[in-house]
């Protein structure tokens, strides 16, 4: 069965671990800024929320890439970039309404998660995350509730931060 | 080389000129970073004697090799430069993300030297830099500040910088950064006051790379483990914070209380973690890459004061509550707050306010001179101290010079808790005969971070030894204060060692800097560090004299409790400790020391 990335804001810390972690599994370097999962801090606030890609079932990124360069995963079905196919058209940016596929023109491709490409273990920012912020679960029903309640109330502080 | 930039940036307000250099790979062999080579760079560039708050004076921000990696608490940076507090070697460190920017930025160093015109602000962008007007945010909290030059800049961007108190140079400043961590002590926020820079802003998008990467991720989560399993850094410190000592340690009968004129504070559990968890905590907080979590983010939400922020942790509750007397939470964590906002080290601020409510209860501070009464125990005239300490406004003014300068200026210096014009913090030494040991001998004058014997005095970490015995205590001291030195260079959190040992620390350095360091070699650097500091004093004219207590510590028995009747016995160690390390009678360094460790 799919597995989904569960993320519970109020369990984070804000160390950034993650960001450490995803950067060098992907890159073999530690840069959070090519993080393909960010910490959003809001000190004021008190509120930490980590944001990665969502694994959209209908993945905007995937269907208005010109070379189908973005594909679902099987076993995993996270979407994946390939290297090979990319053209760096930025479209996938442009269509991805959470801002979760970028891409920096010194290295020409689109990145996003695909969630290590992961079948037996934890995505690498799972392994790392210690206040277990983040969670790799079935797909289940119960998950899919719970993820909603996380991105209702992404949503809600979305509206307050940007007012 | 990897896990270093390989950069030093240097900044010369005077000239206004920037330039970079390439860090010497045999320094940073020989004193790692953050501490270490900031030392050295200080002790190399700036005469001892020089005015700390002249142009002469430089000051250094220093991140280390794993500041920036994901080493557990890998985020740190520390503030080095000579202290108008005390006028030894000042070196502060502070979590935050500010660090761990400056590294993505492509520096490891960071030189401030010389004296802007006007008030300036530094913006690091990703490797370019520029010094830019801060007359828009002279005059403004250091929250103010950071949100406004986030908003000139990037809205991700750190911020370190200077309240009000350290634009007026007053000698208890500091610099915060990322609004609620501070560099605190010794009074670095007036250094960089005195040189007209309002705060120094980064956001970076370059990487730090590790030598051996998958060794590296491996040791480092070892490590994790470590922590994780430890029952400080895994369970009381991120539940409870560093103020779960407030009850620990007044159960132990040496609670610095009201000036240290007793052990125990009646009020103690009003403002101890526990209580704090059941109040004003909102959650807790890590800093980058820190695992352990133990900031506490809390908010007065009713009550006579009203705020929010973080803290107060155990040290900063203890000054500004116990040791004035004060056991109102939301008193005791507004005057928190104003400290961060105004910039001042709770520490300083709070013992100089305790110096100056023992003065005024003995009659040496005349009424009128405060323009209000100030007894121990008063939360209003507390809070009501820090804004006219921040501000430097009236009787203020003289407070926010640190207790020294106040119990100098009413001719009782005696009544001065503190080691170099530095105040105590939150242990009685008389109580932990290692702590006064260890104040009287540390080089940035007193302080529980170069030294923290209560680890084996009260907690058993490593081993448990009695705190009321000087037997033994020397060793000891001498031990963490150059294993402290060590773990300061590298770019962690001192707060590791409370679950893990330099032999931990070591494989981290090692596979992320491919450099062969030894773990031998490592404590050795933490001695040489500590050797260097010391150089750097003797140079500047401190002496061995200047290691010594003040005489309620030396010679007043604590008055009730477990401790009753203990005084620090300084006299029974200190000889000891210079034998070990290597240091005469008057507490020099002897040549044949200096050589071993590649001093001279």
């Amino acid at each position: 069965m799919a597995k989904t990335l569960v993320i519970h804001p109020e369990r984070c810390t804000a160390c950034r671990a993650c960001e450490l972690a995803c950067s060098m599994k992907h890159y073999g370097e530690f840069n959070p800024s090519r993080s393909r999962i960010q910490v959003n801090i809001f000190l004021e606030e008190a509120l930490y929320i980590p944001t990665t890609c969502t694994q959209c079932d209908q993945a905007w990124c995937a269907k208005i890439c010109p070379t189908n360069a973005i594909v679902r995963d099987e076993p995993t079905m996270a979407y994946k970039v390939l290297d090979d196919k990319c053209v760096g058209c930025k479209m996938c940016v442009l269509a991805c309404p959470f801002g979760s596929v970028v891409l920096f023109p010194e290295y020409g491709k689109a990145e996003k998660c695909d969630h290590c490409l992961s079948i037996d273990g934890d995505p690498e920012c799972v392994k790392f995350c210690t206040p277990k912020a983040l969670e790799y679960l079935d797909e289940d029903n119960e998950v899919r509730l719970r993820q909603m309640a996380t991105a209702l109330k992404l949503k809600e502080t979305y509206k307050e931060v940007t007012v | 080389m990897k896990a270093w930039r390989g950069e030093v940036l240097r900044v010369n307000l005077t000239k206004g000129t920037i330039t970079k250099e390439a860090l010497d790979p045999k320094l940073a062999r020989a004193y790692i970073g953050g501490r270490g080579l900031g030392t050295k760079i200080l002790y190399d560039e700036v005469d001892p004697k020089v005015d700390p708050l002249s142009p002469y004076n430089k000051l250094i921000m220093a991140t280390g090799p794993l500041t920036g990696t994901y080493a557990p608490t890998g985020g740190r940076y520390m503030v080095i430069t000579k202290s108008p507090l005390t006028g030894a070697i000042a070196c502060s460190n502070s979590g935050g993300y500010i660090g761990a920017e400056l590294k993505f930025c492509g520096h490891d160093l960071l030189i401030l030297e010389g004296r802007a015109k006007a008030p300036v602000y530094l913006w690091l962008h990703n490797g370019k830099v520029e010094i830019r007007s801060a007359e828009k945010v002279w005059g403004k909290t250091t929250h103010e500040t950071e949100d406004r030059l986030r908003a000139e800049t990037h809205e991700e961007a750190k911020v370190s910088s200077i309240g009000p108190a350290g634009e007026k140079q007053a000698l208890t400043a500091c610099v915060m950064n990322d609004k609620h961590r501070a560099a605190g002590r010794s009074g670095v926020g007036a250094v960089m006051g005195s040189k007209n820079v309002k705060a120094v802003v980064a956001k970076g998008f370059q990487s730090v790379q590790v030598a051996r990467p998958k060794e590296f991720m491996a040791a480092a989560l070892a490590v994790v483990k470590k922590l994780k399993e430890s029952a400080v850094t895994g369970g009381g410190l991120p539940k409870y914070g560093t103020p779960i000592l407030v009850n620990v340690i007044n159960a132990h009968g040496f609670l610095p209380t009201r000036n240290f004129q007793q052990g125990q504070f009646e009020g103690a559990d009003k403002l101890s973690g526990e209580t704090m968890a059941d109040t004003i905590l909102l959650k807790n907080k890590g800093c980058f890459a820190c695992t352990i979590a133990c900031a506490r983010v809390s908010a007065v939400k009713e009550g006579r004061y009203t705020g929010a922020g973080e803290g107060p942790e155990y040290e900063s509750g203890w000054a500004l509550g116990i040791a004035t007397g004060v056991s109102d939470l939301g008193a005791v964590a507004k005057a928190n707050y104003l400290c961060n906002e105004l910039g001042m080290d709770t520490i300083e601020a709070g013992v100089a306010v305790a110096t100056a409510m023992e003065l005024f209860e003995r009659g040496h501070i005349p009424e009128r001179d405060i323009s209000r009464r100030l007894r121990f125990g008063d939360a209003d005239a507390l809070v009501w101290l820090m804004e006219e300490m921040g501000y430097r406004r009236g009787f203020g003014e003289l407070v926010s010079q640190g207790g020294y300068r106040v119990a100098e200026r009413y001719g009782h210096p005696d009544l001065f808790m503190g080691v170099k014009k530095q105040a105590f913090p939150a242990y009685d030494g008389r109580g932990a005969q290692g702590m006064a040991l260890g104040y009287a001998t540390a080089n940035r004058g007193a302080c529980h971070l170069r030294g923290y014997t209560i680890s084996v005095e009260v907690f058993g970490i490593p081993k448990k030894m009695d705190p009321f015995v000087t037997e033994g205590k020397a060793e000891v001291s001498k031990l963490f204060q150059d294993v402290a030195a060590f773990v300061d260079s590298t770019g962690i959190c001192l707060f590791t060692t409370f679950g893990i040992g330099a032999d931990d620390i070591h494989p981290m350095l090692e596979h992320a800097t491919g450099a062969g360091f030894s773990l031998e070699e490592c404590l050795r650097i933490g001695e040489r560090v500590w050797n260097l500091e010391r150089l750097f004093n003797l140079r500047a004219g401190l002496s061995g004299k200047d290691d010594t207590l003040p005489p309620r510590i030396l010679s007043e028995g604590i008055p009730e409790g477990p401790a009753k009747g203990m005084v620090g016995k300084l006299q029974d160690m200190l000889p000891e400790y210079y034998r070990l390390r290597g240091w005469d009678t008057h507490g020099v360094p002897s040549r044949a020391k200096l050589r071993a460790l590649a001093l001279t």
